[in-house]
This record gives structure tokens, sequence and C-alpha cells, in this order.
């Protein structure tokens, strides 16, 4: 049950995605691009995002469990670090090459767009570089700091 | 700056935002986790993963949803204008970059953002600066 409502959200999600013109990297790049023909489309696709979204987390966060009764898993991580600002500027820098982020990529994967499936290919070897140079840097530093807890956005 | 009123679509944009909006709160009241999706696939790659299920679940849902899609009308045309190294280039950033910062656009832009969330805040506008600054280098110094 758990795992189909995690299946119809990532559907619902990609639908909107579609609507919006996100999938198309050129929507994106033309966001991006301030200095010339400039379609602030992508703000407007935040925007009505953001003003749904803070409803559902507003009814969310006052609930102790889920509808379906699993326990609330919301992030609590509130550090403002390095990690946090480089990370997200070497993701800007590869999503202002491309014009793909995560989400629209796995929908033009579905397309079945080969330069879509390039990147996305691209992008789970970098997540896996990234998982396994984190392992390698915990279990030798595993004795001197203890993980951080909670769960990541 | 100046608006390209022709590529603008303003409620096209609204109504793919809002319905994004949905599927999170979705994903909020009923599976009680923000709709990252760079930390929905990167925790697949994990050495033990025991909640696969639903991840795999959850970007299956995206990747289909192309064919939910064309039962209504046919999914946009994608126009993609870098080449294929700078797409591999990318993409390393993109998983490199999203996983170090624990988010992406969904989850620190989207979900971050809806929760007034600081460190999604400042990790968002890092991203965007990023994005911009980039756009500026490759379509008007380097071209």
């Amino acid at each position: 049950m758990y795992a189909l409502f995690a299946f119809v959200a990532g559907l619902v999600f990609g639908i909107g995605l579609l609507v919006s013109g996100m999938v198309n990297p050129a929507k994106v790049i033309g966001f991006l691009d301030l200095a010339g023909q400039w379609d602030p489309s992508l703000a407007l696709v935040m925007a009505g995002a953001v003003a749904i979204g803070a409803i559902g987390f507003f009814v969310a966060g006052r609930r102790k469990a889920t509808i379906l009764g699993t326990p609330m898993l919301l992030p609590t991580t509130r550090a403002i670090d390095r990690r946090l600002v480089v990370g997200g500027a070497v993701f800007g820098v590869g999503w202002g090459l491309a014009g793909f982020c995560p989400g629209p990529a796995l929908v033009a994967l579905g397309i079945g767009h080969p330069k879509a499936i390039v990147f996305t290919a691209a992008m789970l070897a970098g997540m896996l570089a990234f998982e396994c140079l984190e392992r390698m840097r915990t279990s030798s530093s595993a004795r001197l700091e203890p993980a951080a807890g909670g769960t990541s956005e | 700056m100046s608006i390209d009123w022709t590529t603008f679509t303003p409620w096209s944009a609204l109504a793919g935002g809002a319905i994004i909006g949905v599927a999170v709160a979705l994903f909020a009241l009923f599976n009680g986790r923000v709709t990252g999706i760079s930390g929905i696939a990167g925790g697949l790659l994990r050495p033990s993963f025991p909640d696969w299920t639903w991840r795999a679940a959850f970007l299956g849902g995206l990747i289909v949803a192309p064919i939910a899609y064309r039962l209504l009308k046919a999914p946009p045309d994608l126009t993609i204008a870098a080449d294929y190294p700078t797409l591999v280039l990318a993409g390393i950033l993109v998983g490199v970059g999203t996983r170090y910062g624990s988010g992406c656009t969904s989850g620190h832009g989207v979900c971050g953002v809806s929760r007034l969330s600081p460190r999604s805040l400042v990790a968002t506008l890092a991203f965007m600066a990023a994005g911009f600054a980039t756009v500026f280098v490759t379509h008007h110094i380097l071209s």
C-alpha cells in the first residue's frame, strides 16, 4: 500500500512536470537566461507547487502519523553548512549546462529521448560515485564523529 | 532583461505547478516524506536498501507519466541544445551536487520552500544563482 501511494505520487508529479512544460530543457534554460529573452514560466511552476505543497506540509506537520498509519519522516536537519551551499552550486552548474534536473530527466527518460537517457545515466553514475566516496569517508571517520541524524531532502 | 512573451506560458506553468503541489501534498500525507527526487533515487544506490520498493515505485510513476499523459495529449517536444559530452558532464555534476547538498529542485526548491525551511531556502538560492551564472557564461560569454 505504501509503495502504491508512492507510485501515485510519482505519477502525479510527472504529469505536473509534463503539463508545466518543465520536462523540456529549453524552457528551463529560457528561465535561467536572465540576460537573454527571459521566460518566467518556471517561477510560476514553483509558485503553484509551493502554494499547494505548503497546505500539505501544514496538515502533515500537525499529524503524528501518516494517513496510512506509518510514521512521519519529514526532514529534521537544520544545518546550513558548506556541504549544502557547495552541493547546491555544483548541482546548479549541471542544471544550467543541460537544462535538466532529476525529476524532468526521469520523465524525459520515459518519453524515450536518447539525450535524456545519457543524462540520466551520467546522473546516476554521479550519485553512485558520491555514495562510494561517502562510505569511504564515513568508514574512516566513524569512530570520531557519529553520522548525522534525520532524513535528507 | 526582457520578458519573452512568445515562450512565456503562465497558465500551463501554474496548472502544472499546482499538480506538482498535489503530488507533494499526497506524498507528505500518505508517505510522510518530502518529495525529494534526488534523495529518492540516491537511496536506491546504497548498499543496503530495505526501503527500495517505495523508492522504485515512485521513480516508476515518474517514468510512466508520459504514457498516462499521452492518453490526453501528445507529450511536449523536447529541445535539448546541449551536446552529448556536455550532457555527461552535466549529469555527473547534477548527481554529485544533489547528493552532496542533500536535495534538488523538488526536495529543496518545492518541498523545502513550502515548509519555509531556512536550510532549503539557502540551497535553492545556491543552485538558482549557479544556474543563472552558468547560462550567462554559456550563452553570453562563450557563444
